[in-house]
């Protein structure tokens, strides 16, 4: 009984890893392709893809865009997010509860949306679709993720440390800058880099809100009215890669703060 | 955090200004960014594409229009759909994790189970194209081996859109059933052996409970990613039945007309409201 139940699990995990593999696998599989369609059978292996995709000014361009607007946007989001983690952690604010369910609401909220309201309020003011209109909206669902992510993260030993800073005659924004920032940069770096995944994938937001300059998954999005094309797999292959450094960068963060 | 009272009171008094100096920027930005712009699409859901005046005509053509009334019902449906197949895909999967593989391994077993999570979410939906399309890799495969005779209209279907949305979010339930079963104490399994329970009726009546709050709030997280996504339908489904996103999205690109396109979206999250208050029991719990 037992051993069947060991057999039936591992066929059962097998084929659900099979699911969750199978797509990313072609898509790896046929950016390598050596003929114009990626599709069955295989033909390759080549770099021709890869090699169009790099020499594409509005591809590389568009990636260009997309780092910019992740890094800045991820930057502000991670700053408001950090300050205002802080005054929550370390002060008594009338209201303070509520205060922080407005700041994490953006969370409950689908991207779709928050770009139609963004959209809508920029028609209204005259404020022309950009790059920076995109990096707003960012902003607004990266704030809440960061604020949480930091705010959980500050303990009791920090205010400690803090106090002591101040005992021996430390201005504020000396005890921010040379103590708690120090102290929290693993949280910090963590929901930066989380924050740069979300931004540099977001495609809605994006796409509302952009026009003549764009980000990577929206021009990624303008290729897929081609039909199936090895170049879309290959600028796919090249995005993946990116997440995939994002993450382990997020993912090396976070342990160095679960070991100290 | 109960140490807080202590820390305002060892501010110097010219500090008092501080804690506001500090929130306040990420006050102001979540009010200008995220609150005014939902008032100003709640103003616009009223006015009338043209001409302007307030009415209530964006509304009123929902419950009228019978192909928007559709759209809202096929939304329902793939969301139903998907959440209950990823929740069935993905709680014996989070089980054999947490219970079958050895404790050393689960770490890279977990992170190889969400490592497709990582790619684009707009290359995910093509790859499924890539897989599902008439002469794509299953296709192929079925007619190579000789099985059928005649490629099957897979992709640019419900069925396509319904595989992408679940390949998505088992990657989000394992993960969040995944770590409700790890917080389980075992003593809860020894209990129930110890008073004669076999595993079937150990699972039935212990583990399945103790992990229901988790799969509800994995479940509504689904619900409202999946509801609100606009991606997938319009990458996998086609054009060949309109779910919300996709009807919101036809109204700004091909018609221009913010005012239906806020009505629908102040719609889309009247139902996600009310998602969340009929699983509120469930949720709140996350919130403690």
């Amino acid at each position: 009984m037992r051993q069947l139940v060991r057999v039936v699990s591992w066929l059962y995990a097998l084929t659900v890893y099979g699911f969750i593999f199978l797509p990313v696998v072609v898509l790896v599989l046929f950016s390598l392709q050596a003929t114009s369609f990626p599709i069955p059978p295989f033909t390759g292996p080549s770099l021709r893809w890869y090699d169009a995709v790099l020499s594409d000014v509005r591809l590389t361009s568009a990636l260009v865009n997309s780092l910019l607007v992740a890094s800045i946007s991820s930057a502000a989001a991670v700053t408001l997010g950090f300050l205002s983690a802080w005054g929550f952690a370390r002060f008594v604010l009338p209201g303070s509860g509520l205060l922080r369910g407005l700041i994490t609401l953006p969370l409950t909220v689908s991207y779709l949306i928050i770009g139609m309201g963004l959209l809508v309020l920029f028609n209204w003011a005259g404020v022309p679709k950009s790059l920076l209109a995109a990096g707003i909206g960012h902003v607004v669902i990266n704030l809440p993720l960061c604020f949480a992510i930091i705010y959980s993260q500050m303990g009791d030993h920090q205010i400690n440390i803090e106090r002591a800073a101040r005992d021996l005659g430390a201005p504020e924004w000396k005890v921010l800058l040379l103590i708690t920032v120090p102290v929290m940069a693993p949280a910090i770096f963590a929901g930066f880099f989380l924050s740069m995944t979300f931004s540099w994938d977001e495609f809605v937001i994006s796409f509302l809100l952009t026009r003549f300059d764009t980000t990577l998954p929206v021009e990624i999005w303008n290729l897929l009215r081609s039909g199936l094309n090895p170049k879309t797999n290959a600028v796919g292959s090249l995005v993946f890669a990116v997440s995939i450094v994002l993450v382990v960068l997020f993912e090396l963060t976070l342990l160095r703060r679960r070991k100290t | 955090m109960s140490s807080n009272g202590n820390s305002g009171n060892a501010l110097p008094r010219a500090g008092r200004a501080l804690p506001w100096a500090l929130v306040t920027p990420a006050l102001g930005w979540t009010l200008l960014f995220f609150v005014l712009p939902f008032i100003a699409m709640g103003f616009s859901s009223l006015t009338a594409h043209e001409g302007g005046g307030f009415t209530l005509s964006n509304y009123s053509q929902f419950f009228t229009n019978p192909s928007y009334w559709q759209a809202m019902v096929n939304s329902l449906q793939v969301t139903a759909i998907v959440t209950l197949l990823s929740v069935l895909l993905a709680y014996p999967f989070a089980w054999i994790l947490a219970e079958q593989v050895p404790e050393r391994w689960q770490r890279l077993a977990l992170m190889l189970a969400v490592l497709p999570f990582w790619t684009s979410y707009v290359v995910r939906s093509y790859s499924w194209l890539l897989v599902l399309a008439q002469n794509g890799v299953i296709n192929r495969a079925l007619t190579g081996s000789g099985l059928i005779a005649e490629p099957l209209q897979l992709a640019n279907t419900r069925l396509a859109t319904v595989t992408g949305f679940v390949h998505f979010f088992v990657m989000l339930l394992t993960l969040t059933i995944f770590a409700n079963l790890k917080q389980l104490s075992p003593s809860y399994r020894k209990a129930a052996a110890d008073l004669g329970a076999g595993p079937v009726r150990t699972f039935l009546h212990v583990i399945l409970p103790l992990t229901l709050p988790g799969i509800m709030v994995g479940a509504f997280l689904t619900f409202v990613l999946c509801i609100g996504d606009y991606i997938t339908p319009q990458i996998l489904g086609g054009n060949n039945e309109l779910l919300m996103p996709q009807l919101v999205m036809m109204q700004i690109g091909r018609r221009g007309d913010f005012p239906l396109a806020s009505a629908l979206s102040i719609i889309l999250m009247a139902v996600v409201t009310v998602a969340y208050l009929a699983c509120a029991r469930w949720l709140k719990i996350e919130r403690a």
